[in-house]
């Protein structure tokens, strides 16, 4: 067990009290409640925390928080294995179990550092010069080599055990930030009796300044202010919408019982106040990314929060005035402090003199020239900056030192600011960008990320420092993705010099920190290069999540079953007590067949239809959309949304409609009844209730709204059972109901309103199946009760429930057409149904039907296939040609025959396919539909299905899709 | 989230609605054979680059078709009426 | 131009890489060319390319309001697939992928075509039906395809949920082993080389502002660098199409909506196919970098707005972890939006257009990337020899009057549903 050697006497915000053990790399340490595993780490000694992308360079800490982008570890194990989180970020807890990443086989021996020998040569773009010769070996060799190279952790390979949630807020002032500017706003606002909602992505408030205990106590005391921490906003969106994420359960091994592991908020604020602060730039010189060497404002929360010495000799390197309290916060800590070099000429004589008081040497206007040591930070090259900053004078010296505090200058954390689109606008004498014009209506930025701060003596514009000896050696800017200065030289020099280009050939900014500590440097870089102007070069997009987000966490739940809602009718528990096999339909979840010992779904529906055939089935047909039509200009109504005549239907009576879409293309179908004189019960396809309702709404409240009708979506309303079959009659006759079931009464296509035992219902006389059969609904609540009466009542005539398949199998017999054939390309003409479109009557749909493509006499055409050989099965989705197709008509990839090619269909002889295939029981064999070109001519003719990807061709013959009783007597019996 | 401030629910999500394009262009009237009118109805539409006037039905609401001015650079929602009234002159 | 090559490349690292010549030049504009490209883009630099190299036209300018590649070339997800079963688009998609395979030798720039394989998922009968029929189509032009069954799916990708727990059981797929992705940068940046090096000036920073007219004819468009004249002004703008044809008087068939795309964290090999899912609106390929780069649907919405809004950003997080549940714990590390011409069929255009001197490239929908190459070798040719080639035939505006709409899903005229 490691011993906290680099653990402060006293201070801190940590509690000494509650030591926790946790594991990093197999290695146990003990750090205290209060500790991040980058703060516990650094107190056991820890200084290598990762390897870098590109060059596998050793890496230590940067930062102290969200934009770390060096200190990547895998958290946990197994299904709960989390790549890519850092250091900083992670809260220890009592067994915690971490990795480094990217490296093999260890941490401090990672072979891949070979890379950095190879540095040379993998510049900037480099794959995109090379990989290309011989061009066979690119996917298995060198592909392979560049995937496996790259990539940080490992992803999980399981399910995720831990649940997720989402959770809306509406408050009065978002505040964003829960440093002590924000927390002055939340006060302020909570005084003033507004709603307020905190959020902060750490664990506690008052940012870098520790002793705000009062006001955050105050803050929690009132009732209409709500405090989040852990919480990060990551995302803006429009209308003053953010997405925040609460860690809820990150800091502990495993989430308590009941509760998210992270729970997903969407808040909605009339206004947003930004507190984002700041954040801190390092300084760009030779070996800049060596372990030890890393932002003084970190090194600040390293002793001040955490109470750890990040060093034990240090050298303090700045432009600004913000590093001289860090070197005070350093010494007061017992870190010997050396140097404070400040590459201005000109220093701010007040706090000098106090880093002067504590013995602390100043050299102004010099610079740190590079870094020194193999693995971590034994030394630094110091010396004069000349006046144009382009070169650097004597004197030079070296100076011994375990950590370099540095300190770039400050960028405002405009993030999220941006992430509707906006650019940041940048100020020359602060040397950052501000929020200019980003803040929209109701919103307002303070502190750090308005570049509220004041520099006694202005930053000294240094973007890096000029290199003594000829510029060997790399000077990084971006961390996590490895780009150093002569990346941004290269991508300049070859003409990738918009800001975008130099993101994109570099991968400045494409790493998971999307770029926090270097994007400025980047452009500043490139502006140099260019000779122009910072704002000339401009920025490259903030874009969503701030930090990286979990999927799981936005998905919050609705995963799995989950996914989208499923709809039951109300017989489902019927269905799953006779071991119904249920299948979707347009979120319903409908039985698609009820196998009987151990049948198969072939053997299920054969029977099921064949009893329909025989006796009587029923069948639940609850989903199907239904529409209450009303009003007194309902007839005229359902005549302009429907291609048939509906003026004639009579009361009592129901009609099968065609409604088409305003380009002539057939839409949706449908049984519609008429109820009462103004009064239309319809019908329409399970899939598209919802699409028909919506389109009906918009005709009459945008298009006609001088038409006085209303429509009601009964859907949910009505539970319904269609009982097909030869006894249907009996059937229904034997129920109870007050119902008349002769054929008198209640002849083919009529409607009749009743009651059983007082419970509503309705009985329709119409048939899908081609049998005598019936659509009986009543009310839903009623609905389970109605299915059991029809099936006890059904015991005496050989009832059978049936499913999906065996529904299609019977209007497959029948030649109805359904879902597979209306398809969204098909005409009345094209099904078959041509006649039935009114030529008296005006619809929608009715003029654009008549465009030249839709009116093409070889347009594919309904038909129905059966195989030569009867005992052959058909497949779905097979094309139609006059002749075979054999692989070798066709050679994959073969180039002088795709260049003989025309763009038709023909040019492959495919003349069409098959819609939906069954087997028929009444037939002994398969049946299919196919929409064939010129098919009404080709009825008797002798054609290929062709089931090209597998080689298969048989031969078929074309005839009517009319297979069983074409005259319809059964059902009109 | 665009935020539709609902004349009948109130300002709600757009997640709520369902979007069904420019509003400006008339239905042609119903018996008019004109194909050129038909087709310029169904086909073709301006793409302003700034304020639209589109068509958004509350489909998890109230179920009105609504008028909605919006910005399609900003999203900024303008203005917001029902169809219906809009069409007839009332709003 | 200075050829590239692992040789190249060593050689310049002798020298500290401070030799490399300029990828292509900054030229300033001419006051006339030959032809005008709106778009630097893939598809207006494709055009460029193979109007220079196969047509020998090169006195041409390619004008880009920003950036080259910077629309919707560097926004999308890199997919490369040909299938499609519309007739008009099967072969057209088919010849894109043919150059798409030869395109790092051709261009002398390594484009990393990854021909790793698509997996097109079907959850249910009736998109089984539709795979086939896709599948077979393929297959029968010449395109290879084939069709998977449940197991087999789950051979090439145990990762999906294959459990009950599944709201979309997975029944099968639609397999293309020729599919795959590129990356997309390099794509734009290979064309434009290989366009400078046969002479085409590349603009950038050059917005087109206006049509300079002759009657009915356009001769020249007005830019922010000034008046350029042109015999023939060809626009490739995909995502503005419809309001830069609105400035020379044509009304197009194109909304402009927004499309989100998602990039992960990186991580060590996961996912070595492309996958997408139709029932899901849900589509991911892992990238050479190891990020896992997904979408979903469009928003919705007309908009020009390149960014997207949290229901379907919740929806594509929701598809993600539903087909792949191992997903769950994985980070996303940015999201953007694209704006896309969406056509009232979700096929492309790219004709001359009914304005003499004036020939449009644009209705791409979701699916321009992977066109990139065709779209240029088609438009070059309609551009040169005045008539479109067979391959491009059918993408007209006149079609939608017609009637010989090119649609893959029947989703009607609504540029939302394509």
């Amino acid at each position: 067990m490691a011993r906290q050697i680099n653990r402060t006497a006293g201070g801190g915000e940590i509690d000494r009290g509650q030591t926790i053990r946790f594991t990093f790399d197999g290695k146990q340490y003990e750090g205290f409640a209060g500790d991040t595993l980058a703060s516990a780490l650094l107190a056991n000694g820890v200084r290598l925390y990762g390897r870098s992308f590109k060059y596998h360079r050793p890496r230590g800490l940067v930062a102290a928080g969200s934009e770390e982008p060096n200190a990547l570890v895998t958290m946990r194990s197994g299904a709960r294995r989390e790549p890519n989180i850092p250091a900083t970020m992670i809260e220890i807890y009592e067994g915690l179990v971490a990795e480094s990443q990217n490296r093999w086989p260890s941490l401090s021996l990672d072979v891949m550092g070979v890379n950095n020998l190879l540095s040379p040569i993998f510049v900037a773009g480099f794959y995109y010069k090379t990989f290309m010769w011989p061009a066979s070996l690119w996917e298995p060799v060198y592909e392979r080599l560049i995937r496996r190279a790259a990539g940080m952790g490992i992803a999980p390979d399981q399910p995720d055990p831990d649940r997720y949630e989402r959770a809306h807020a509406f408050c009065d002032v978002l505040v964003i930030g829960g440093g002590p500017v924000g927390i002055q706003a939340a006060l302020k606002a909570g005084e003033a009796g507004e709603r307020v909602l905190l959020v902060e992505q750490m664990p506690w408030l008052g940012g870098s300044i520790e002793k705000l205990t009062t006001d955050a106590d105050t803050l929690a005391e009132m009732g209409n202010v709500t405090v989040m921490t852990r919480t990060t906003a990551f995302g803006q969106y429009d209308g003053n919408c953010f997405a925040l994420v609460e860690r809820v359960a990150d800091h502990v091994s495993v989430p308590p019982e009941g509760q998210p592991r992270q729970r997903s908020w969407v808040a909605r604020a009339k206004r947003v106040v930004f507190a984002t602060g700041a954040h801190e730039r390092p300084l760009v010189f030779r070996n800049n990314d060596l372990p030890g060497v890393m932002l003084a404002s970190a090194a600040r929360d390293y002793v001040n929060r955490f109470a750890v010495r990040p060093g034990r000799n240090a050298v303090v390197f700045t432009n600004n005035d913000s590093a001289y309290e860090v070197t005070l916060n350093l010494s007061a800590a017992g870190v010997d402090v050396s140097l404070l070099v400040d590459a201005r000429a000109a220093i701010p004589e007040k706090l000098a003199a106090k880093v002067r008081e504590a013995g602390i040497e100043i050299l102004a206007g010099a610079v740190v020239t590079r870094a020194k040591g193999f693995g971590k930070l034994r030394a630094v090259d110091v010396a004069g900056l000349s006046s144009d900053g382009k070169s650097v004078v004597a004197p030079k010296r070296k100076v011994v030192c375990d950590l370099l505090a540095m300190s770039g200058g400050w960028s405002p954390v405009v993030h999220l600011m941006c992430h509707k689109g906006g650019r940041p606008s940048y100020d020359p004498a602060r040397l950052a960008f501000l929020p200019g014009d980003l803040l929209g209506l109701n919103q307002s930025a303070v502190g750090g990320c308005a570049g509220d701060w004041t520099d006694e003596v202005p930053p000294r514009e240094l973007w890096k420092i000029p290199q003594p000896d000829g510029g060997v050696g790399k000077a990084f800017l971006d961390f996590q993705n490895d780009v150093s200065t002569k990346d941004v030289e290269l991508a300049h020099r070859e003409g990738y010099v918009s800001v975008e280009h130099l993101k994109r050939y570099t991968m400045l900014g494409m790493a998971t920190d999307q770029g926090k500590t270097a994007n400025i440097l980047g452009l500043a870089l490139m502006a140099e290069a260019r000779g122009v102007s910072i704002p000339e070069v401009g920025t490259t997009t903030f874009r969503p999540p701030y930090t990286p987000t979990a999927l799981g966490a936005v998905a919050a739940g609705e995963v799995g079953r989950n996914f989208v809602p499923e709809r039951f009718s109300p017989m489902q528990d019927w269905h799953e007590e006779h071991g119904a096999v249920m299948v979707e339909a347009g979120l319903w979840m409908r039985p698609r067949y009820y196998p009987k010992d151990g049948e198969d779904i072939h053997a299920a529906y054969r029977r099921e239809a064949k009893a329909v055939r025989e006796a009587v089935g029923i069948v639940d047909v609850t989903s199907l959309g239904k529409i209450d039509v009303q009003g007194p200009d309902a007839t005229k109504f359902l005549e302009r949304v429907y291609a048939n005549n509906f003026a004639t239907l009579k009361v009592g009576r129901a009609r099968y409609g065609v409604m088409l879409r305003d380009d002539g293309v057939v839409y949706d179908d449908g049984t519609t009844s008429r109820i009462a004189e103004n009064h239309y019960f319809m019908t329409t396809t399970t899939a598209n209730a919802g699409p028909v309702m919506a389109f009906m709404e918009k005709l009459l409240q945008v298009d006609w709204p001088e038409l006085r009708v209303h429509l009601t979506s009964v859907s949910d309303q009505w539970a319904g059972i269609a009982v097909a079959g030869p006894k249907s009659r009996e059937l229904l006759a034997a129920l109870g109901t007050d119902i008349d079931m002769s054929n008198d009464a209640l002849p083919f296509m009529g409607v009749v309103d009743g009651t059983l035992d007082g419970a509503p219902v309705r009985i329709f006389r119409i048939s899908f199946s081609g049998e005598l059969a019936y659509e009986i609904y009543t009310t839903s609540e009623y609905g389970h009760a109605l299915w059991e009466r029809a099936w006890e009542a059904g015991q005496t005539f050989g009832v059978v429930p049936y499913g999906t398949e065996a529904m299609a199998a019977l209007r497959i017999e029948k030649g109805h057409v359904a879902g597979p054939e209306l398809d969204g390309l098909t005409t009345m003409d094209d099904l078959g149904l041509g006649r039935m479109a009114s030529k008296k009557k005006h619809f929608v749909g009715g003029v654009l039907m008549h465009r030249p493509a839709l009116l093409e006499a070889d347009r594919p055409k309904l038909v129905g296939l059966i195989p030569v050989d009867r005992s052959l099965n058909l497949k779905s989705g097979a094309l139609i040609r006059e002749a075979p197709f054999h692989p070798h008509d066709r050679p994959v990839g073969d180039v002088a025959s795709f260049d003989e090619l025309t763009e038709t269909p023909e040019a492959a002889g495919l003349l069409g396919h098959i819609t939906s295939v069954s087997y028929s029981p009444e037939l002994g064999h398969y049946v299919g539909l196919a929409l064939v070109a010129n098919g009404a001519e080709r009825q008797g003719s002798l054609m290929y299905a062709c089931h090209a990807v597998k080689g298969e061709n048989i031969e078929v013959e074309v005839v009517s899709p009319h297979f069983v009783d074409p005259d319809g007597e059964r059902l009109r019996g | 989230m665009i935020r539709i401030d609902c004349p009948f629910c109130g300002p709600r999500d757009h997640g709520e609605f369902t979007y069904a394009g420019d509003a400006t262009k008339v239905r042609p009237a119903h018996g008019s054979t004109d194909m050129e009118a038909w087709l310029d109805y169904v086909y073709f539409r301006d793409n302003p680059k700034g304020v639209h006037k589109e068509l958004w039905h509350h489909a998890h609401g109230c179920r009105q078709w609504l008028v909605v001015e919006r910005d399609t650079t900003t999203h900024d929602v303008l203005s917001v009426a029902f169809a219906k009234l809009s069409k007839s002159g009332g709003g | 131009m200075s050829r590239y090559s692992i040789f190249s490349l060593m050689k310049n690292a002798a020298t500290s890489h401070k030799r490399w010549e300029r990828a292509w030049r900054d030229p300033e504009p001419k006051a006339e060319y030959d032809v005008v490209i709106v778009g630097g883009g893939g598809h207006g630099l494709a055009t460029a390319y193979y109007l220079a190299k196969l047509h020998g036209v090169t006195n041409v300018a390619v004008l880009e309001k920003g950036y080259l590649g910077g629309g919707n070339t560097g926004r999308n997800t890199t997919i490369v697939r040909s299938n499609y079963m519309a007739p008009g688009n099967t072969l057209f998609y088919e010849k894109s992928m043919r150059l798409w395979e030869g395109l790092s030798q051709d261009l002398n720039f390594n484009v990393m075509m990854s021909q790793r394989g698509q997996l097109n998922l079907g959850h249910s009968d009736t998109q089984m039906t539709v795979l086939k029929k896709r599948g077979n189509t393929m297959r029968a032009n010449g395109i290879d395809a084939d069709i998977l069954t449940r197991e087999q799916v789950r051979r090439i990708a145990p990762y999906f949920d294959y459990s009950p727990n599944a709201r979309f059981p997975i029944q099968g797929a639609l397999w293309q082993d020729r599919a795959g992705i590129a990356r997309h940068d390099a794509v734009a940046w290979g064309y434009a080389r290989g366009a400078d090096s046969h002479g085409v000036d590349l603009i950038q920073n050059c917005e087109v502002t206006g049509f300079v007219k002759e009657g009915d004819r356009v001769i020249g468009v007005e830019t922010t660098r000034g008046r350029i004249r042109a015999n023939k002004v060809a626009t490739a703008v995909a995502g503005h199409t419809g309001h830069l044809a609105e400035k020379a008087g044509l009304t197009l068939p194109i909304e402009t909506h927004v499309l989100q795309a998602f990039v992960s964290e990186p991580i060590k090999p996961m996912v070595d196919i492309v996958v997408s899912c139709g029932a899901m609106h849900f589509y991911l390929s892992q990238s050479d970098k190891g990020t896992l780069v997904f979408g979903g649907d469009l928003d919705g919405y007309n908009t020009y707005a390149q960014r997207g809004n949290l229901p379907l950003i919740d929806h594509v997080m929701a598809a993600g972890v539903s087909l792949m549940p191992s997903l769950s714990r994985l980070r996303f590390h940015r999201h953007w939006g694209g704006v896309m011409d969406m056509t009232m069929d979700g096929s492309p255009i790219i004709c001359k257009s009914p304005i003499p001197g004036l020939f449009i490239n644009g209705g791409w929908c979701y699916g321009g990337f992977k066109a990139t190459p065709a779209s240029g070798w088609c438009f070059a040719h309609t551009i040169a020899q005045d008539r479109p080639h067979d391959l491009n035939a059918r993408f007209t505006i006149e079609r939608f009057s017609s009637g010989h709409l090119i649609e893959e899903k029947g989703a009607g005229p609504f540029p939302w549903a394509q």
